[in-house]
């Protein structure tokens, strides 16, 4: 009998050394689209990915739902923005999400912003009084394509390390990646060129590396300090000021209300452009390269109008 | 071998030697020093030519400085520039500083006026300071502790570690916890849409304080693909004004099953049913001698959220319901089910401000024909996640005759660590 059991077993072994279950692709959960979309880009058809957030919704106020901590349940890597962007929602999903693998400090949880260009990293004293501020930086880094190409080779290490033996697949995917974002950025670059040094208005002070990549000069917000909504002074202040320094365009979010800044337009003669500050933030901005092809094409085709050259 | 070599090398110095002396250069001398002449002139005129050009270099750089500083001295004289931002008083690296736990502060000041015979309330008080001390203990668990400072001392009224690396799904949390039963009894006074707890919550679970006990709380998902469903089982020492435990086998148990699930994306639904049973802490006013009491609590709640995602910081709908029943009972003789309900619900009509209305009924245990009952306006202005201001107005026909119009007013302020909001 004994041995019986003994051979039925070694069969049984035998056969499933042979015929190892399929493992399920890794289970990636973003916060944002664009770390989705850069996920994407470099997992190919050997993940799946997800998105807490929407890109046209505030990442700072998102609501932590139930429905979330079901999507983190069974994750494998949860890839966040970092720098206190997700501070107001992520911490209690990720503790009631009760899953070990994607607790910060384990390889299935990773801060993008490591290794990102991060700027207006506040020195000196801090407080409230300025609004909410970062203490740990801008977190839009996004917005700067190089960002996105470090953001995405850290991804492709993460999974790499998730998913071993699809490592050369990641790297192949990411060196794909990075060519050509190369050549979108010459694109972008050339098309912004002309325009090196105008200047602008933005609702938030979520464009600082956008900005700074691509030689546009942000002189003031319509939000008199982060986070704080529009005060008639400081409407007042702003629109003497864009007609002192002649400034004719205002960048906004999609998810800002639009009064405000078309109230300022209007006195000033200027436009009102509601960019993308996200993948999803507009249909048309389906991918990472998509996105910033789209708020390029509405920024350099609205200069040509506005400023007439 | 080596004697060739040696003549081989010998041969060459010679060769080498004959080739430098001036003797055997003969007639090529002049031409040499002719050659020479003509590359240092060559060279000096490329200097002479480089030197003026750094010249020139060196007069337009000098005159554009002077015109800027012209330019500078012909503008009026601006406000003198802000002085250099301090030494950056980031937490040093490496210092055990950064070990220290989120710290927040709130304070909570609320105020009343009107007539209320059966109400203590002052007209101002700085009713609780809660203070938040929130970690990562370890890789396999979190600490939360909230220190309340009121009029009657200061209490934890919560302090608790989260184990969220156990096998299984399950989530257990161990110290003094606000019981998983219903939606009111598990927020924190500042967490609340009002600025009082409604009737039933204060006639049948535990009034202000609520249940909050010691004791242990296990929680597991039940996975499914169509909703967000939890279960939660809980056990304490009994030591509120709903449970007490006179003994150590005399525990209450607290069980709870919550559902949720997106219906589209801006909209969702919440429901909850609840379930507590242990020692009695109130006995009723003419009791049985001897007699041990216990109370049952069974709630069912339901919230609807709608909050469109575009707009999610300008608009938001919420409507809520919490129904309670409690059925004291003795050994002697059974209890009557004494049942008490809220219902309401609030809009944000603006990015900074909500209003909202609620209506409350609930009988008192031990006595379900006392009923008590009202209702509330209020109006939210919320200049920040930081503070807040609210009014309330609120109507209260209690069941001894006792008929109250209030008005309350809150301000709430907090400092420290940025909370996470916790839905």
């Amino acid at each position: 009998m004994t041995h019986i059991i003994t051979h039925v077993a070694a069969a049984l072994l035998t056969l499933a050394a042979a015929n190892p279950p399929a493992a399920a692709p890794p289970k990636v959960i973003t916060t944002t689209e664009d770390l989705a979309s850069l996920v994407r880009e470099v997992g190919g058809d050997k993940v799946t990915v997800d998105s807490l957030a929407k890109g046209y919704q505030d990442p700072h106020f998102v609501e932590p739902k139930p429905s979330f901590i079901l999507k983190l349940h069974d994750a494998d890597l949860l890839v966040a923005i970092g720098r206190e962007l997700e501070i107001g929602w992520l911490p209690p999903l990720l503790t009631q999400s009760r899953n070990a693998k994607i607790q910060p400090g384990n390889p299935g949880y990773l801060d993008a912003s490591a290794g990102a260009r991060i700027l207006e990293l506040p020195t000196g004293q801090i407080t409230r009084a300025m609004g909410d501020v970062h203490p740990q930086g801008n977190p839009h880094y996004w917005l700067d394509p190089d960002n996105g190409r470090t953001i995405a080779k850290a991804i492709a290490a993460a999974l790499g390390q998730i998913a071993p033996a699809d490592r050369a697949y990641f790297e192949q995917r990411y060196a794909d990646f990075d060519r050509r974002l190369a050549e979108a950025q010459k694109r972008w670059a050339a098309a912004m060129a002309p325009y090196k040094g105008t200047k602008v208005v933005t609702y938030h002070r979520s464009w600082p590396n956008f900005t700074d990549r691509f030689g546009l000069d942000v002189i003031g917000y319509v939000e008199p300090k982060p986070g704080i909504p529009p005060s008639p002074a400081h409407t007042v202040d702003l629109m003497s000021e864009m007609k002192r320094q002649q400034v004719k365009v205002i960048l906004v979010e999609p998810y800002f209300d639009l009064k405000t800044p078309e109230a300022i337009a209007r006195d000033v003669g200027g436009r009102v452009l509601v960019l993308s500050p996200s993948v999803g933030g507009v249909k048309t901005a389906t991918d990472y390269i998509a996105l910033f092809d789209y708020n390029i094409n509405l920024l350099t085709s609205t200069f040509k109008q506005v400023l007439g050259r | 071998m080596e004697f060739k070599g040696i003549v081989r090398v010998v041969a060459l110095a010679l060769v080498i030697g004959g080739a430098m002396t001036p003797a055997s250069a003969g007639a090529q001398t002049a031409a040499a020093a002719d050659q020479q002449l003509r590359e240092a002139q060559a060279e000096v005129a490329r200097l002479k030519q480089e030197l003026d050009a750094i010249r020139a270099q060196y007069d337009a750089r000098l005159t554009a400085l002077e015109q800027r500083l012209a330019a500078i001295a012909a503008t009026p004289v601006e406000a003198a520039p802000p002085p250099p931002p301090a030494a950056p008083s980031a937490p040093a690296a490496g210092s055990s500083k950064v070990f220290n736990p989120d710290i927040a502060v709130i304070g909570n000041f609320l105020g009343a006026t009107g007539k209320n015979a059966n109400s203590t309330q002052p007209t101002f008080g700085l009713n609780e300071v809660e203070t938040s001390f929130q970690a990562i203990v370890d890789p396999y668990a979190r600490a939360d502790f909230f220190l309340s400072a009121g009029p009657e001392g200061l209490e934890v009224e919560e302090g608790f570690a989260t184990f969220n690396a156990l096998p299984g799904g399950l989530l257990l949390k161990v110290g003094k916890l606000r019981a998983q039963f219903g939606k009111v009894n598990t927020a924190h006074t500042h967490a609340l849409p009002w600025t009082d707890r409604p009737l039933v919550t204060r006639n049948l679970v535990g009034g202000d304080e609520g249940i909050s006990e010691s004791g242990v709380s296990v929680s597991r998902l039940l996975n499914n693909s169509f909703m967000f469903l939890e279960a939660t089982g809980e056990a304490y020492y009994g030591a509120s004004a709903v449970f007490n435990s006179t003994a150590r086998s005399k525990l209450a148990y607290v069980g709870r099953l919550r559902a949720y699930r997106d219906l589209t994306e801006g909209t969702n639904l919440d429901l909850g049913g609840s379930f507590a049973y242990g020692p009695s802490a109130a006995q009723p006013e003419v009791s049985i001698p001897e007699a041990a009491y216990s109370t049952r609590l069974i709630g069912f709640d339901a919230t609807f959220r709608y909050r469109p995602l575009r707009r999610a910081i300008y608009r938001r709908f919420q409507a809520r319901t919490e129904l309670v029943w409690s059925q004291p009972r003795s050994d002697g003789a059974g209890g009557e089910t004494a049942f008490g309900f809220y219902g309401g619900a609030d809009y944000q009509f603006a990015r900074r401000w909500y209003a909202g209305g609620r209506y409350d009924r609930a009988a008192h245990p031990f006595d379900a024909a006392l009923v008590d009952n009202g209702g509330s306006l209020y109006l939210t202005y919320w200049p920040s996640e930081f503070s807040q201001v609210r009014g309330q107005y609120r109507r209260t026909n209690y069941g001894d005759g006792v008929t109250a119009n209030e008005f309350l007013f809150q301000f709430l302020f907090s400092i420290g660590a940025h909370g996470a909001h916790v839905f």
